[in-house]
């Protein structure tokens, strides 16, 4: 393994402990007295720290080193969290989340914070501390080569004079020896630290003939007389805490002793260091031999592994998996084809030949819903980066704001969870500068005066939904209105739903703030968001209630590869409609049509009358009125409400696979993508909300004129 | 692409000579892909004429021009001699449709001259030169203004 791949391991680990780290310091904020959920964060800035200092990254080891040491006042209840220290240690794991960054990216981070957040937590720690600080920087380069070295460092001054004794019971497994470690190495750095003395316990020893040279029969007694912590001993012991069997019993402060060890050596076999990991760089042994620690620490970290202990994976290079995704779309192309040929030939008797055909059909599509689960991604790390984003937009404007996810294990195609984060940072911070009221006026209105943000995404028929709530003012239609008209976007004559002006806000450069804050209103609104969206095949939409918080809700498809979609003719062509858009088919009663003015035709679907647009002159491919004939496909589009689309007849419905046209081409108005049929033929994927926006540049514009001219260059 | 004033002296060039709108062109053979005989395509609504549609080649969606009508030359009409030349540059895929194909001609740089000075200034992006042969002249096509100015007319 090279250094620089050591050096992406390293950088990769950091990712998931800061995610750790995040997630730790939101369980603390529920319940700052579990000890569990404070070791899990120390655990995660120290492996940090242990891991940086292997590079010599001097600043991200000087300032976890500072988080950690307060950290572990508040580990040792020599600290109580309250809210400030709670804001504190947010914004350091922001701090940290940067430096490592900065660190991988190798540029400076930005200072300026950087030493705001240390001055702030040297203030909680005494003089001592900060003294050690300094020592600490040149350590870890000196002790580079050996993994257990990394820690030590921070032990190098002693504080105090006052000595306490250890009584450590240290019974490895097999699995330590396994993997390469060597107690003596263990007992010098112990013997470092202070006095020490060590019995061999040999009651285990068989009989010479039964003696198996790879079992661990050995157990150690050591008694140690340090000024140390007791946290430095199990540092010590970090990197084979797995794999042995640890007591470590203080003479002098009986408290402790009972509480602590138990806990701190479970809560870190739960979380194997990773630098452990690196260090060996031989994870798989280490795991496959982790089980007999002994049945009764087995039996205690069992249930925390399950949602925290990290997960067997495999990380793969993301071409590798878009080719698979490319060829899976081929082979279910391939298996359209060879069904429709098959039923072409129209051959006798061949029930078995199509249970075969249906078996293949079932086959290709687990195979491709397989591969694009590797695409899929939980949306928690982007929900864990917008908890960051309210916590800064909170700062800036002075409200209290409180985010709340549901559902940070619903899981995306990792493209939309890249594509989503600018527009989802966007609304997030216009949630909490636009949507929530400052606390003064939340008071007054008899609201809690910290406001929440609600977060959540979820799978529904096939979609994934992200709503982005609060619990604010909701939106001001009427100011909406106004601006509108102010900034010529309607007429002031128009008259609008409530639905209409909500919309509005998408419109581009649409800015609803008085005045132009730090935070929003920058010129770039919704529309962008919108944009985003659409771009990845979904679509926002607004609900709002006076008072009580205003709801954006964006709908995106589960993969961006497949869809599923009706079959259609539309003219003498073959298209395909999204099925997501279709809330009804409908087979028209020539009695439910009725004309309005010359050209406008609706239908009345109970009780209420719906525009018809006709796909096939809205996509110029006839310039004739249709006859009332064909199939009327009822959709709710953003710009128009519910609308029908008449089509000449639906075929089939089926998976397609979804082919970009502008990848050769370019886009074209009212078709989102391409998709390749049974037959080989390409027919074309329809997006509705486009094609009923058509329908004014199809009727007012004389037909020899280009339909889009901005295409046109000579 | 074809670089005329950088290529040496004596390297021989290869080009495939068709006709479009009874006029003769002729493209570098590198930056053919294949020729495929004429199958129908599927129509793209809301595009000029010269954009015939989009044709499935071996799971890639590709774009069909009427060679003839984008250099304002008429529609083809057709004829069972036509077809589809596909052509790569710059990441993309197009195919062009022609009359018919006509030959491999093997030249010395030399035999490329410049465009003459023609007055139009679409037509002299649109041919990077000429080539004589015989009694004829061949335009060599320059693909990447076919390609940049998709959806327009050359």
């Amino acid at each position: 393994m090279s250094n620089s791949s050591i050096r992406d391991t390293f950088f990769e680990e950091c990712e998931e402990l800061l995610e750790a780290l995040v997630e730790g310091l939101a369980a603390m904020e529920e319940n700052a007295s579990d000890m569990e959920v404070v070791n899990a964060v120390f655990r995660a800035v120290h492996s940090i720290k242990g891991g940086a200092g292997a590079f010599a990254l001097d600043r991200l080891v000087n300032f976890a080193h500072t988080f950690e040491t307060v950290m572990d006042k508040v580990r040792s209840k020599q600290l109580a969290v309250n809210e400030e220290l709670m804001l504190l240690f947010h914004r350091s794991g922001d701090q940290l989340a940067d430096l490592v960054e900065a660190a991988r990216d190798e540029r400076e981070p930005n200072a300026e914070s950087e030493a705001a957040i240390l001055k702030e937590l040297s203030a909680y720690l005494g003089d001592v501390e900060s003294e050690e600080e300094i020592a600490f920087d040149a350590a870890p380069l000196a002790f580079d080569a050996a993994p257990l070295a990394l820690d030590i460092g921070e032990h190098d001054p002693p504080t105090g004079t006052e000595l306490r004794r250890f009584d450590i019971r240290f019974c490895p497994t097999p699995a330590l020896y396994a993997n390469g470690h060597e107690p003596l190495l263990l007992f010098d750095a112990l013997a470092e630290l202070g006095p020490l003395s060590v019995t061999a316990d040999l009651s285990r020893l068989p009989e010479f003939d039964r003696f198996d040279p790879e079992d661990a029969v050995i157990n150690w007694r050591l008694t140690l007389l340090t000024s140390e912590d007791e946290t430095v001993l199990h540092e010590v012991f970090e990197f084979v805490d797995a794999l042995c069997d640890l007591e470590i019993a203080v003479s002098d402060e009986p408290v402790v002793a009972v509480d602590e060890p138990p806990l701190d050596s479970r809560a870190s076999q739960g979380l194997p260091a990773p630098t452990d990991r690196a260090a060996l760089a031989e994870p798989k042994a280490q795991e496959d031999t982790t089980p007999p620690p002994s049945a009764k620490t087995a039996t205690a970290s069992a249930p925390r592994d399950e949602p925290r202990g990290p997960r067997p994976t495999l990380r793969v290079d993301l071409d590798r998996v878009d080719r698979l995704i490319n060829t899976v779309g081929e082979l279910i192309i391939n298996q359209a084809m060879i069904s429709q040929r098959i039923e072409e030939l129209e051959l006798p008797a061949v029930a078995h030949l199509t249970n075969e055909l249906e078996a293949y059909k079932l086959l290709a599509r687990d195979i491709q819903e397989g591969v694009m689960a590797i695409r899929a991604q939980p949306v928690k790390p982007l929900f864990q980066r917008m908890s960051r984003i309210v916590r800064e937009a909170a700062e800036v404007t002075g409200k209290k704001v409180k985010l709340v996810t549901v559902g940070d294990s619903t899981e995306v195609d990792k493209t939309v969870i890249e594509r989503l984060a600018d527009p989802l940072t966007h609304m997030v911070r216009n949630a909490v500068d636009h949507g929530l009221e400052r606390p003064e006026k939340r008071a007054e209105l008899g609201k809690d005066t910290t406001g929440a943000i609600r977060l959540s995404a979820s799978h529904r028929s096939g979609s994934v939904f992200i709503e982005i709530a609060d619990d604010g003012a909701g939106l001001n239609r009427a100011r909406i209105l106004e601006k509108a008209i102010e900034k010529g976007l309607v007429s002031p004559e128009a008259e609008l739903s409530e639905q209409e002006v909500d919309n509005l806000l998408f419109l581009p450069g649409f800015s609803t703030a008085a005045e132009v804050s730090n935070l929003s209103g920058r010129g770039v609104g919704m529309d962008v968001v919108k944009n985003a969206v659409a771009a990845l095949g979904g679509r926002v939409s607004i609900t709002s209630s006076p008072g009580a918080g205003t709801t954006f809700t964006i709908v995106l498809p589960l993969t961006l590869a497949v869809m599923d979609g009706f079959v259609i003719s539309i003219a003498d062509q073959t298209m395909v409609i999204p099925i997501a858009s279709i809330i009804e088919t409908i087979r028209p009663n020539p009695r439910d049509l009725h004309c309005i003015g010359t050209d406008g035709e609706v239908i009345s679907v109970r009780g209420a009358y719906v525009p018809i647009v006709d796909v096939a002159r809205n996509l110029g491919l006839s310039s004739e009125r249709a006859d009332s004939s064909g199939v009327l496909l009822l959709v709710s589009t953003e710009g128009q409400g519910l609308t029908a689309l008449r089509v000449g007849a639906i075929h089939d419905q089926r998976q397609v696979v979804i082919k970009s046209l502008e990848s050769n081409y370019g886009a074209i108005a009212g078709v989102s993508a391409a998709t390749i049929l049974g037959d080989g033929k390409i027919a074309l994927i329809l997006d509705p909300d486009e094609l009923v926006k058509l329908t004014p540049a199809a009727i007012f514009l004389p037909p020899a004129s280009p339909p889009r001219p901005e295409l046109r260059h000579a | 692409m074809l670089d005329v004033s950088e290529a040496p002296t004596e390297a021989q060039f290869e080009f495939i000579t068709f006709s479009a709108g009874d006029q003769s062109f002729c493209l570098e053979i590198t930056q053919i892909r294949e020729i495929r005989r004429w199958t129908p395509v599927t129509k793209l609504p809301h595009t000029p004429d010269d954009v015939l549609g989009v044709m499935n080649l071996r799971g890639a969606v590709i774009p069909i021009f009427d060679l003839s009508a984008r250099f304002g030359l008429g529609e083809t009409i057709d004829n069972e001699r036509n077809v589809v030349i596909v052509a790569a540059a710059g990441g993309t895929t197009i195919g062009l449709l022609v009359e018919s194909v006509s030959e491999i001609l093997s030249v010395a740089k030399s035999a490329i001259q410049e465009t003459p000075d023609i007055k139009s200034e679409a037509a002299r992006q649109a041919i990077l030169g000429v080539i004589s042969v015989g009694e004829s002249m061949v335009r060599v096509v320059n693909l990447d203004a076919v390609l940049d100015n998709e959806g327009g007319t050359v």
